[in-house]
Formats: structure tokens, sequence, C-alpha cells
């Protein structure tokens, strides 16, 4: 199997039903993306597939063939996502665990609608938890990175 | 770096090479985000201000629990304090990071103190190593409240000695030496000199003692109780490089998952491995021993699959066939233990306050009301499951967690896997949340055993549905309050009855009684201006493994006694803020005595005289919050504000919820919250842990119950365990600080938002609906 991480080319033999999660936090090293619930329900281990954000414990590596998958690590070279540094201006994360994901799922929000109305912005975050309750800052940032205040 | 990994990172002589360069990636992207921050500063112009040569006034230190601690509090500057050539200083961080920012705010309030500038200070983790960095239990809400003062003396300690190495080399008083932005300065000699240039004679100098001091007066603080300087780890959290319990990767490590006993003490029968040990990648299958309730963190025990990936040993452990005895705690349910609890209190139970006589008031009265409160356990589910990394290496072991209290995680494991404490290692890792379940590392410690069964390294990584049946629950309680109220609806009597398993049953056998920790808060000081109090606790025993969850017995104790207040307001049609501020009557200390204590009470066993119950605090914060909130406004049909106050973790919290119930669903579109705890080093982080406290809130209330059958936890994810999400989290949260001095002593602020939050939400609820929560979780009792 032939896909794409974060712009690199790879090729994997092992089990295809291994899920995206598992391979790129054990097989490529790439432990940004986080395990929080392993059924689609926390948004932890969000990931992009072809641009599109999905749960990474959802899609497997043989549905992921052929695809291009961005993770945290990927998502800009210098960290500078208008989205990552919405994050780090409005001083969203607590703990960060579930940062990753919330990013994620953000930026793939913001390439499909980039002005989303607030009940869009809630609407499209639904799927990510934050235990620490990060919510109120989660919202204004993915605002502030959608218009830039 | 090496030389910085082993001064701080303990043994390091015992790292095999890939733990190194696990520590070292730990590290340097501790330093990237310094880096960043430096850039994000460099707007940030700071003044030169001249400080006194000897403010020692400006700080007169005061007594708290931290010395009492074990292990005490360390405050010599050279444990936690190093300057390079180069002048960059690393602070060691001895206090976990959980979401709080303690990580952050002691290393700020060192530096700000030692006049460094933030942008040229790393911070770096210390591993559990009491001994030699005093206390680690990161829970309490005691980080800032037991280090605060501490951290000022290291500060000033660096400052001085800085400013005593310049005076020897030039020959000059060091009166005349001042100290600032990193710098060594003599103004008259024109001399100046970078930190980095006196490091070395710096930190050869003893310890000077604490009256050669001077302190900054809080006027040239430029860092401390400002808000402005961001986490340390804030840009590797939103890169990806923030490295928590799973994130540590050694060469050849496997990856364990492991089978534990539906009820607790479950015995294994029979275990059929043949078809887990088919799957490709699993290499192994490891037991361990099992465990009854009373074994304090030693892990529950069960069955690992070992296996060379995550996905195999999840895959294994689903073909792993295991047949269980049922255990002496098989016939524990839920429902039934809920009618237990209930009948409890229907009982007299152990006296804890008698203050005047409430039984013969309650007996005389004209009217008794009574009103019972029910929550069932709850599990933590912080988002990052419980996880841990280690290795063992001739005969030491080296291991690598999200752990509160590394220390004791660090002492347990040793005990459990036979070595000696001073052969094992405990890194601490970025917690991804801790709410106290990861003051209890049986995780850390399954991942020593497995490591020292394989002779090599492991990873043991809980699932979500783990984490939720094998907690250590928060306590399932019934707290029963009857009130007596005379001819003229004046309240003459309040008994206070709980019946509530104790955490006590997680370290010894099981009597039934709560610890004077849980009987502490909120059940024995009840702040209100009655004349007749009495407070019972009842039995009730445990069949599950309980532990402290953030903010522990305040959460059942302040739900009871705010919502029983706004009911008696409801019944004698009085305000809720109105008649909550009359119950808590004139500004006073409380005095144990005087209020039928047997002996002090116990205050989070902080120094009563420097830490009193002032009930004038508690009354202003809800004046604070009801003022802000608007309290007395109309609202449309189907709203409601509602008030809630209670002191706890030493600090004073109140209040307003405005709920707005459409079709039996809540909505939180504001929440008002005032907070006095004491002086405030971090007000950003203040506003964080509260906004997140009334999130947490809003999931405890409305959804949290763990329901046990036949021993087991029925709930197993976020389908059935569910948490609050964007659609109904309180959605903009006020949060009102009370302005204090430094010599109003910093309390603590990561588990008293929480408590509050449930009666005022309960309390909105009525006054939006007329109907009473009394039941926790709120969950669809509102639907018709």
């Amino acid at each position: 199997m032939k896909l794409t991480v974060n712009g690199v080319e790879r090729t994997y033999d092992g089990d295809a039903s291994m899920p995206l999660l598992w391979y790129v936090r054990d097989e490529l090293g790439l432990p940004g993306t986080k395990y929080g619930c392993g059924i689609g329900l926390c948004g932890s281990c969000t990931v992009h597939v072809d641009g599109t954000a999905v749960r990474g414990c959802l899609v497997t590596v043989g549905e992921a063939q052929g695809k291009s998958v961005a993770t945290i690590e990927g998502l800009d070279a210098d960290g500078n996502h208008p989205v990552q540094k919405a994050w780090r201006e409005l001083n969203v994360p607590q703990c960060g665990f579930c940062q990753a994901g919330q990013i994620m799922q953000a930026a793939s929000l913001l390439s499909e609608n980039p002005n989303p109305s607030d009940q869009e912005i809630l609407d499209g975050m639904n799927g990510n938890i934050c235990r620490c309750g990060c919510y109120q800052r989660i919202v204004s940032a993915v605002r502030q990175a959608s218009t830039g205040a | 770096m090496l030389d910085q990994l082993q001064k701080f990172a303990g043994n390091s002589q015992a790292l095999p090479s890939g733990a190194l360069n696990a520590v070292i990636q730990n590290v340097s992207g501790t330093e990237l985000s310094r880096r960043t921050l430096l850039k994000g500063l460099g707007g940030f112009v700071v003044a030169m201000q001249l400080l006194p040569a000897n403010r020692a006034e400006a700080f007169v230190p005061y007594p708290t629990f931290g010395p009492g601690m074990p292990h005490g509090v360390v405050n010599d500057p050279h444990v936690f304090v190093s300057i390079a050539a180069d002048g960059q200083v690393t602070i060691i961080a001895h206090r976990s990071e959980l979401g709080t920012g303690a990580r952050t705010t002691l290393p700020m309030i060192i530096a700000d103190e030692m006049e460094a500038n933030w942008g040229r200070v790393t911070v770096v983790q210390a591993p559990g190593d009491e001994p030699k960095y005093g206390n680690q239990d990161t829970d309490g809400s005691r980080s800032l409240r037991h280090h605060i003062q501490p951290a000022r003396e290291i500060g000033a300690a660096v400052r001085h000695m800085l400013r005593q190495a310049a005076a020897d080399k030039w020959g000059a008083k060091i009166e005349d030496i001042e100290a600032h932005g990193h710098q060594v300065i003599h103004r008259s000699l024109g001399k100046r000199l970078g930190y980095g240039d006196l490091a070395d004679a710096a930190m050869a100098l003893d310890t000077p003692p604490r009256d050669a001091l001077s302190f900054k007066d809080e006027a040239a603080f430029r860092y401390i109780g400002k808000g402005q300087v961001q986490i340390v780890d804030l840009h590797d959290i939103t890169t990806g490089k923030a490295v928590y319990g799973a994130d540590i990767s050694l060469p050849g490590m496997k990856t364990a998952v492991i089978v534990r006993p539906p009820a607790v003490g479950a015995q294994i029968t029979s275990i059929d491995d043949a078809a887990a040990l088919a799957v490709p990648g699993v290499e192994k299958i490891v037991k361990l021993p099992i465990t009854p309730l009373g074994s304090k963190f030693k892990p529950l025990g069960g069955v690992a699959v070992v296996a060379s990936n995550t996905w195999a040993a999840l895959k294994g452990r689903d073909a792993l066939v295991i047949e269980w005895h049922s255990g002496e705690h098989a016939s524990f349910n839920t429902g039934d233990y809920e009618a237990e609890l209930r009948a409890s209190t229907a009982k007299t139970g152990a006296s804890v306050r008698n203050q005047g006589d409430a039984d013969a008031a309650i007996k005389n009265a004209s009217r008794v009301l009574t009103y019972e409160y029910y929550q069932p356990h709850l599990a933590h589910a912080p988002m990052e499951p419980p996880a841990a990394v280690a290795t063992f290496v001739n005969g030491k072991c080296e291991i690598w967690a999200p752990v509160q209290s590394p220390y004791v995680a660090r002492t347990d494991t040793a005990e459990y896997i036979g070595l000696d404490a001073k052969d094992v290692t405990m890194h601490v890792t970025l917690l991804g949340g801790g709410f106290g379940r990861k003051s209890k590392a049986d995780f850390a410690t399954e991942a020593a055993y497995i490591a020292k069964e394989l002779g090599g390294p492991v990873r043991v990584q809980w699932t979500r549905e783990d984490d939720i049946r094998h907690s250590y629950y928060h306590t399932s309680s019934v707290e029963r309050i009857d009130v007596g109220l005379d001819k003229d609806n004046a309240v003459v009597g309040w008994r206070h009855r709980s019946a509530a398993p104790s955490f006590l049953s997680t370290f010894v056998k099981d009597g039934g009684t709560q610890h004077e920790i849980e009987v502490g808060m909120g059940l024995e000081n009840l702040p209100y201006d009655i004349v007749n109090i009495s407070a019972e606790q009842c039995k009730a025993f445990a069949h599950t493994r309980v532990g402290w969850y953030r903010s522990v017995s305040n959460i059942p104790r302040a739900f009871a006694v705010q919502s029983a207040t706004a009911e008696l307001a409801a019944e004698l049609g009085e305000d809720q803020k109105d008649f909550l501020l009359k119950m808590i009557g004139e500004p006073r200390i409380l005095d144990a005595k005087q209020s039928g204590l047997p002996g002090k009470f116990w205050n989070q066993y902080e120094p009563y005289e420097e830490f009193p119950f002032d009930t004038g605090r508690l009354s202003h914060v809800v004046h604070l919050a009801a003022d802000k909130a608007g309290w007395g406004t109309t609202l449309p049909e189907g709203e409601g504000l509602g008030i809630a106050a209670h002191r706890s973790f030493v600090s004073y919290v109140a209040m307003v919820v405005r709920v707005k119930v459409v079709d039996g669903a809540v909505h939180v579109p504001e929440a008002h919250v005032a907070v006095d705890c004491g002086f405030v080093a971090n007000p950003e982080r203040v506003r964080s842990q509260m906004q997140g406290a009334c999130v947490f809130g809003m999931t405890a209330a409305m959804n949290s119950g763990i329901t046990f059958e036949a021993g087991a936890v029925k709930e197993s994810n976020f389908h059935d365990y569910e948490m609050v999400r964007s659609d109904n989290f309180p959605q903009v949260v006020h949060c009102h600080l009370v302005p204090q001095k430094f010599e109003v002593h910093a309390t603590g602020v990561g588990e008293p938002g929480v408590p509050p939050f449930l009666p005022a939400l309960a309390n909105a609820i009525f006054n939006a609906t007329g109907k009473r929560i009394r039941n926790l979780p709120i969950g669809d009792q509102l639907k018709a």
C-alpha cells in the first residue's frame, strides 16, 4: 500500500485494517495525533485525508491508500497555520491533549467554509470533546482564524 | 544539554541511549516553545524600575501547610535554578502540569523575583524525587498556595547571589548593586554584567539566609499578577510536539493492553489465549496479580496482551477468552446502593458537629422540611486515558508517565516490582487532564511490572473503556438536610447527614466511615448564622475503588447545602440571593469551638489563623457575582438565574448561572463567577480554570453517572458517559477576581470553581421551570 503522509510518500505492507491513528503513531512515530476514545466520539485523533477532517480511529490505512494524509505535525511547516496562530493568541489550551484534534477539525472547517457563522462553528466543532472546558476560547479562536479578528 | 539532563533527570547513568533520546526530545521541545515565546514577547517592553536595596518588608512570610506535606517544601535555589554561561536560565518545575498552568506560573514567579527575562528562561520538568524537590503531589489546589512563597524566596536568593558575585568581582558593596532584566548593575562605578557572566560565581555561593534577602515591591512585578506570560507548552501543544504519557517512544518498545477484573478483586477462573497469541503482532501474555479493595494504588491485576503495536494488542485482547469468579463485590448494584445510602441517612449517624441542639430544635419546630440529594459514582475521564512507558534494564526501571504524584508513583512502583526506590526513575510527562485520576498511578506500575517481565521497554495503553470501567471513582452520596422552622418561619435548626463511601477504603480496611478530609469539605463547616447546627456522617461501605475527583466531597456538599438553601427561600417566598446572604449572616470568622466541633476545622490542613473561614469574604463574592449578573432582572419565559456560593480549598467562589430550558434541554448562555482566592499570580490561568470549572460542572450535573451492575461498570465510552460539547457548554463565563495584595494569602483555583456550579445550575433551572433537581445527573429529568 502507498499513501502520502505530511507530504512524504509511505509504503506499508502491514495490517490494512489498522486505523490511521495507530499507523501514524506507532508506525510513523507521529504522536501528535491522540487516542481519546477509539470509536469516533471525541475527535482527539482528527487528521485530514485529502484535505478533509476525519477521525483517525475510524479510517483504516487500507482506506487511505493512494490518498494524502495530514496530521497536526504536517498542518503547517512552521506551525503557523492561521488556526494555530489564533489558538496561541487566545491562550486556548489548558492540558492541551485534545487540541491537535480541535485544530485539525477547525482547519478543515475553515477550508470548507472560510467565514462560518457562530452556529456553523458550534456545529462544525461538535465532534471534538475538551474535558478541560476550553470551548469558549475554541469558538473565539475559530472565529478569529476566519476573520483575522 | 546532557549536563542539564544529568543534573535534572535523576539516575541518568541508568538510561539506555534510546531513553535518553526521548528525554532529550522532551527537553528540546520545551526549548523550542521558549524560543517561540521570546519572539512572541518581542514587543513587551520592560520598564527599568529601581529596586530598593532591602525590601524584606515587601514580603512578610506566613505559615502554610506546605512544610507539613511529605518531604515538605524545598526553597534551595541551587535545586531549582541554574544559569548557563550564555545567560540562559533553567528553572525546574517540580509540580505536574494537568492544565492549570502551574508548570508555567511557579517558574514565572521565580523568574520575576530574580529579575530574569522570561524570554531567556527554559523550564525543565523534575522527575519524581521529593527528597530533592520537596513534596510533588499536584492536587488539593495547592501548587500556588504552598509554593508561591518558596518561589519568591528562590528567585530573591538567586538575585542576591548574582549581586554578591558582582560585589566580589568588583570589590564593591552588595548594597550598591542592583539586578534588573538579566543584568547586574553598579551605577556609580558604571559597571554592568549579564547574568551569564556571573553564573558560575553566583551559583557557587551558599544560599543566603532569608533575612538577607530583599524582595520586590508588588509594583515592581513584571510577570506576577499580569497574566501576560503564556504557558510554556503553548507552541508545542498547537503543533503536536507536546509530550504526554503515551508519546514516549523507545527502541524495541512493545505495547500492552490489559483485561482487568470486571468487579474489583474478582479472580480468574480460566484463560484461553490461543486466539490472542495467533493475532499477528501479538507476542506475549503477561498475568498481573489480582488485588482486592484497599490495595492503595496497586494495579487491579488481570491479563496483559503484549504486541508489537497498539492495534495488534487491541485485536489480541479482543480475542482473549477469560472466565472470572464473581468476587466479593459481585452483588454491587447502583440502584440498590442508592436505596442503602438513603436508608443510612434516615438514621442518626456519627456526630461531626454539634452546635446548640439541632435535634431538639427540629423536634420542637413548627415545621420541618427535609431535603435529600443524591449523586452516583463518577469517573474522571481525562481526555488522555491512563498510559505509561517503562523500561527495565540491569535491575533498574525507568518510567515516563502523566502522574500527579510522581514520587508516590515511584516509591509505590518500586515496592510493587521489588526494587529499591533509588533504582526507579519516574519522569513526568504532560498530563492530558488529571482531575485526581492520575494521582493514582496504577497504570505506571502496570507498565513497570510488564517491563520487568519483558526485560525491555513497553507502553501500557488504557482504552477509554478501561478508563471508565476501572477508575478510582468519585464518591456516591446521599446528603440529607432537615431544617426546622419556628412559627415565624425563622430557621432554628439545621441537621445535615451524609452517607458516602470514603476514599479511605482504597487505603485500608473499610470501616464505612469518612475521612476527616471528606468531612471537612462542607459537612462540618456550614457557614450559616443559625443557632442549632448538627452534622453527622452515616455508614456507607465501598464496593469499588473510591478516589478523589476534582473538588472531591465539596461537590455533593455544595450541591446539597446550596440547593436546600434555595429550596427554603422558595418555600418562604424569599429571593434566593437575599436568603443566602441572610443565612450566611454578618461578617465573622467561624470559630470551631462555637461551631460545636470536637476539635479544629479540617481547613485543608492549613493553619486556621492564616486561612480562616471569613463569612464576609463569602458574602462579598455572592454580592459580586449577583451584581455582575444583573440579579433581579426579569427574564423571558423558560429562562432563569440561579445562585450558589461555596468555600473550598480555602478559596471563596460564588456563581450566578443563567439557564434557558427548551423542550427539556438545558442551555447556559452565561455564567458569572466571582472568585476570592487571595493574591492572584496568574489571572489569565485563573480565568481559564473558572471557564473550565463551569464546563466540568456542567458535565457532572447534566450527564455523569456510573452505573454498577453485578459489581461491573455498565458505561464504557462517550456515548453512554457523555461529556458537554460545543452544543451545550456554558457559552460565556465571566470571571470576576477580587483584587488582593500579596499579604492576602494565595489559596487555590484548580478545584473550587466546580462545586458551586452544580447548585447554581439547579437553582437556575428551578427559577426557569419550577422543577427542582435533587438527583444527579439531570439527564432527561426535564423532558416531559
